[in-house]
């Protein structure tokens, strides 16, 4: 895997780049909120949540669909949810017959069904948007300032850090691995407890691995005076346009739900 | 500045890696360290900073014994630049890596600011300052790694195999940059070309014990002594 | 980054109710508060903050996989081996940290669902499956290698019943479909984690075998019995994984959830911010959380009254 495929930042100079971290992700954790709150149906609330997410693309200066195509891959999750369609009652659409089944998806459940997909490609999208624009240390030292418990930051910090690392190696072992095994003819080889010997021996080469790199940072943290207290050189600052951002998100959030309440569904 | 006194470590497992090792540095002094592998160089250097404990007066650091209530003042003298730079840049950026030493020293904010300027600008890395650590090159991880080491202002830098891994252009800019350096070094290095025209003075170390201690043209010019000591001339 | 062997257990956004989600939530912020706190008590040999380092190779780890038949693969979620190599508070936060890596940057499972996650992937699998291996720590190999396997395989099957249920309460799925479904797949699923998980213990075991010791001493009883409480809550549930109708509309009407499994409306459909009580599904979910917080605490309190040693300090 490449360094680069485990970053998600988007170097820009944009306002939502600028903005504080902390009240980014305090309006992401909000917009998802709001997003699991809106009703099944409310059409146009969604996409006028849409409309929000796009503006909110361009202010931090990324293509207006960014978000909305990187959702996408998203979408395989949601199979699970296509279960929905058949079992809501209401007025049948079809009568599909699967062998002994007879499933009969409704309008309701279609309308469900659509609603939940949408409501989770929302959420997606400000999830991309918000690892688009804020950089990871920064994320960390915002977590840290909301509460987050310092123990659990350090712990995401260096895992970020050493991912890449790790990844690397494991990606080595199995390359090793296949370089060395054989395919029979119906192309795999060997039994699937022997295969998952050899797997489980990989995964216990990497612990051994990153155990024994664990060991050498501590001695390098060790070196440089750690002391066990977790210290940074950090500051934030709330500037007057974090506090736009912050109401114009919050005004936009409420329009939304008046408009999923107030327009009536079909 | 550095003086070790007949200097004995055995791991906990039995395994005695250093076996009365003696050995001085004058302030300003550069030497290098070579042997094979396994020699015990590592584990020297370790116990320079008191990240292996020494037995009690045998490592003096500008005469300051290297004891659990001076470690936190050893470790600003010493600087131990380590083999693997990635094992040494753990923060998330940079400026965060060359400011961990000032920090943990309790400096206020604004010195340790202005350490991680200069120590960035003594390695020629300031344009790096916001970089994420894992983004770099192997040659620039080593110079971020000494720069985390320098923002200390240490009195004697320590490094385990400088010039390893680099490509030739990677190598010479890590040799003209310890040149550079005013600080009393200890190099431990595989790299004999680097030792012979860099270091007037190298300690051959064999299985835990000082085999030779002397100007570098002496020690590198007996070529069957080198070779009964697993070393080339290069 | 969608891996296909994960998609069934890390939930979107979108699929749990609005109650659902913030009461896991709370939950996870609860437990993963005390993980902090003990993870640095128990000091993983003094060095609590390479944690991160631990859980960089969970991330990892869960890459590697081996081919079962028909191009699915078995993988490891890793939440039983983590707990045995490193301690089972340490090993907490380190799939809390997995999972919440894979949710921000990756779009892995939905924030809002993430406490959820958490609980389902980062701590239940943890809890069951040190609490399974813990009383054999001290066996002999064929012995402990035996407790991790069943422990990590009823770590994944515990897993996708957690998840079925909150689901199921959430109004997405209707419980009779999900929870056999949920619980059949991963049971399968779960002979994949527990061969992974034994075969690399196994090679731990033969090399390293000081580092598994060192965290055999870790949290004393309260595991035990946390492992067995959460296994009989999980056998208590497991006439809902039986394909019975009879079985099931007998249980799903004693426990209410008449209106769920059946063709009676979805009464927690609209997910409004402030459900009632009067809400059915609320009303199950603090029977859920009270219940486990019961459970939790008769372990805990039977904990103080066997430990003798004096607490680690």
């Amino acid at each position: 895997m490449h360094v680069h495929a485990l970053d998600r930042f988007e170097a820009r100079d944009s306002a939502l780049h600028r903005s504080d971290p902390r009240l980014k992700i305090v309006l992401t954790l909000a917009v998802a909120l709001s997003n699991a709150a809106l009703p099944d149906g409310s059409w146009l609330a969604m996409g006028c949540m849409q409309a929000l997410l796009v503006l909110a693309a361009l202010a931090g200066g990324l293509r207006p669909w960014y978000a909305v195509v990187r959702s996408a891959v998203a979408l395989p999750f949601m199979l699970a949810a296509t279960t929905v369609a058949f079992v809501t009652p209401g007025v049948p659409v079809a009568q599909i017959a699967l062998g002994p089944w007879v499933l009969t998806p409704t309008v309701e459940g279609l309308e469900r069904l659509a609603s939940i997909v949408l409501r989770a490609l929302l959420s997606v999208q400000v999830a991309i948007l918000l690892t688009a624009t804020t950089r990871v240390p920064d994320l960390l030292h915002a977590l840290g300032h909301l509460g987050v418990p310092s123990a659990l930051v350090s712990v995401v910090g260096l895992m970020v850090r050493y991912l890449t690392v790790l990844v690397d190696e494991a990606q080595r072992l199995m390359r090793g691995t296949q370089s060395r095994s054989a395919a029979g003819p119906d192309g795999t080889g060997g039994s699937v407890f022997w295969r998952a010997r050899v797997a489980g021996s990989m995964v216990g080469q990497l612990f051994l691995r990153s155990y024994e790199r664990s060991e050498r940072v501590h001695q390098a943290m060790l070196a440089r005076g750690m002391d066990g207290r977790h210290l940074t050189l950090y500051g934030h600052v709330v500037r007057r346009r974090d506090h736009a951002l912050a109401i114009i998100a919050i005004v936009g959030l409420i329009a939304v739900h008046i408009i999923a309440r107030a327009i009536p569904i079909r | 500045m550095l003086e070790i006194t007949h200097l004995h470590y055995a791991y906990p497992d039995g395994h005695v890696a250093i076996d009365d090792a003696s050995l001085a540095l004058r302030r300003g002094e550069k030497v290098a360290l070579v042997g094979p592998n396994g020699a015990g160089k590592s584990t020297l250097m370790l116990t320079l900073n008191g990240v292996l404990s020494p037995p009690p007066g045998t490592v003096r650091v500008g005469g300051l014994e290297v004891a659990p209530p001076n470690l936190p003042t050893i470790r600003a003298r010493v600087g131990l630049v380590f083999q693997n730079p990635d094992d040494q840049l753990f923060s998330p950026t940079v400026r965060d890596d060359v400011a961990f030493g000032p920090l943990h020293m309790n400096l206020p904010a604004r010195e340790v600011e202005a350490r991680v300027t200069r120590a960035l600008a003594a390695v020629g890395m300031s344009a790096y300052a916001d970089r994420l650590s894992h983004h770099l090159s192997v040659g620039e991880k080593k110079r971020i790694a000494i720069a985390t080491v320098l923002s200390m202002d240490p009195e004697i830098l320590v490094f385990d195999e400088p010039t390893a891994g680099l490509d030739p252009r990677g190598r010479r800019q890590l040799i003209d940059l310890l040149a550079r350096l005013p600080q009393t070094m200890l190099v431990s290095s595989h790299d004999m070309r680097f030792v012979a025209t860099a270091f007037t003075r190298v300690i051959v170390v064999d299985r835990g014990r000082i085999v030779a201690d002397g100007p570098t043209a002496e020690v590198m010019a007996n070529e069957s002594f080198l070779v009964a000591h697993g070393l080339e001339r290069g | 980054m969608p891996r296909p062997e994960t998609m069934l257990l890390h939930i979107p956004d979108g699929f749990l109710s609005v109650g659902v989600a913030l009461a896991c939530w709370v939950l996870m912020v609860l437990v993963q508060g005390l993980a902090s706190r003990r993870a640095l008590d128990v000091q993983l040999g003094g060095r609590a903050p390479l944690l991160g380092i631990m859980a960089a190779f969970i991330f990892a780890a869960q890459m590697i996989n081996f081919p079962v038949a028909g191009g699915t693969s078995g993988h490891l979620l890793g939440g039983t081996l983590a707990a045995i190599v490193l301690g089972p508070w340490p090993a907490m936060l380190a799939m809390a940290a997995v999972i919440g890596t894979q949710a921000v940057l990756f779009q892995d499972g939905g924030i809002l669902a993430l406490g959820a996650n958490i609980l389902n992937m980062g701590v239940a699998t943890v809890a069951i499956g040190f609490g399974v291996y813990r009383p054999f720590a001290g066996a002999s190999r064929p012995i402990r290698l035996g407790a991790a396997a069943v422990g990590a395989w009823l770590s994944v099957v515990a897993s996708a019943a957690l998840t079925a249920i909150q689901l199921a309460v959430s109004g997405t799925v209707a419980f009779a479909l999900v929870m056999p479904a949920m619980v059949g797949v991963h049971t399968l699923i779960g002979v994949g984690e527990a061969l992974i998980t034994v075969a690399a213990l196994s090679f731990i075991l033969s090399t390293r075998p000081d580092l598994i010791d060192a965290t055999a001493g870790a949290g004393g009883r309260m595991w035990s019995a946390v492992g067995l409480g959460v296994a009989l809550i999980a056998a208590a549930l497991s006439p809902f994984a039986s394909a019975d109708p009879d079985g099931l509309e007998r249980v799903a009407e004693d426990l209410g959830f008449e209106g769920l499994a059946t063709s009676a409306p979805f009464a927690v459909l609209g997910d409004y911010l402030i459900p009632g009580i009067e809400d059915p599904a609320l009303a199950t979910i603090l029977a859920g959380v009270l219940g486990m917080t019961v459970v939790l605490g008769l372990a805990i309190g039977a904990s103080r009254l066997w430990r003798r040693e004096p607490a680690p300090g």
